[in-house]
């Protein structure tokens, strides 16, 4: 029994931790979002607008997330039973809103105000060969070509 | 050197094609970015180092893809696309890879 306190104290943090700051980075996307909203973005090549840009470039934006002890806990209990898995969902969603924000930074620090042909990509980085199950953490990008309108250059 | 995912060059015309360019690297994690890694996985969120880690990497592997570029005579790379792999514990390969061309 007392070997499980440790488990049950990391798990405890990862509830109240875990859930304080992922109720924070909502918000913060939320705010972040709407400042951002004036980009464009989409994953389509885009061509009708070429013809008004003036330069185009690579913008990359990148998160590693990992999971809590809470968060394991309840998605192996809940992998029991079968169906979505909503502490993972929520983790690997709040990835690829940050990872798509910092694209849209990268890429209104350079005057653009349209993103196109973005991809999306996640990696899952904890694939272990111990045979130990090793904390789950991924790396979620996503990349587009960033179009800096013609007007705007010289500035 | 141009840098795009687009299959052109915006406001360029391409003139030659050089074929698929590429340049990986593969980074592992330092002891100490991993202990703290360790630390922080008990709260779960962003891993800041490991972003730090893997976007250096991934700019190393954007620099040989460029170099790669530059050695068969392009000015431009587009189509760019990256793959990120767990290859090892404690390792991953990033690679940046596209078609190399001439664009005027």
């Amino acid at each position: 029994m007392e070997a499980l306190i440790p488990l049950l104290a990391l798990i405890v943090i990862g509830f109240v931790v875990g859930r304080a700051n992922e109720r924070r980075h909502y918000r913060e996307l939320a705010a972040l979002e709407a400042a951002l909203r004036d980009i464009e973005v989409s994953n389509d090549r885009g061509t009708a607008e070429l013809g008004a840009v003036a330069s185009g470039t690579l913008v990359v934006g990148s998160v590693v997330i990992a999971e809590d002890y809470f968060k394991r806990i309840a998605a192996a209990l809940k992998s029991l039973a079968g169906g979505n898995l909503r502490s993972y969902e929520t983790l690997l969603e709040r990835g690829r809103r940050e990872a798509i924000v910092r694209m849209k930074e990268e890429a209104r620090c350079r005057g653009a105000t349209r993103i196109v042909c973005v991809r999306l990509e996640t990696a899952s980085l904890s694939e272990d060969f111990s045979g130990r199950r090793p904390m789950f953490s991924a790396e979620l990008i996503a990349y587009g070509t960033a179009l800096v309108p013609k007007a705007q250059r010289a500035a | 050197m141009e840098l795009t995912t687009l299959e052109s060059v915006p406001g360029k015309t391409i003139t030659r094609h050089l074929g698929l360019v590429q340049g990986s690297t593969v980074r592992a994690k330092h002891v100490g970015r991993d202990i703290l890694a360790g630390l922080k996985n008990i709260v779960g969120g962003e891993l800041k180092s490991y972003t730090a880690l893997l976007a250096e990497s991934r700019n190393e592997a954007l620099e040989r893809m460029v170099e790669q570029a530059r050695a068969a005579g392009a000015n431009a790379v587009v189509n760019i696309r990256f793959a990120t792999a767990n290859i090892a514990a404690g390792a991953a390969e990033v690679m940046a890879y596209g078609t190399a061309v001439v664009v005027s």
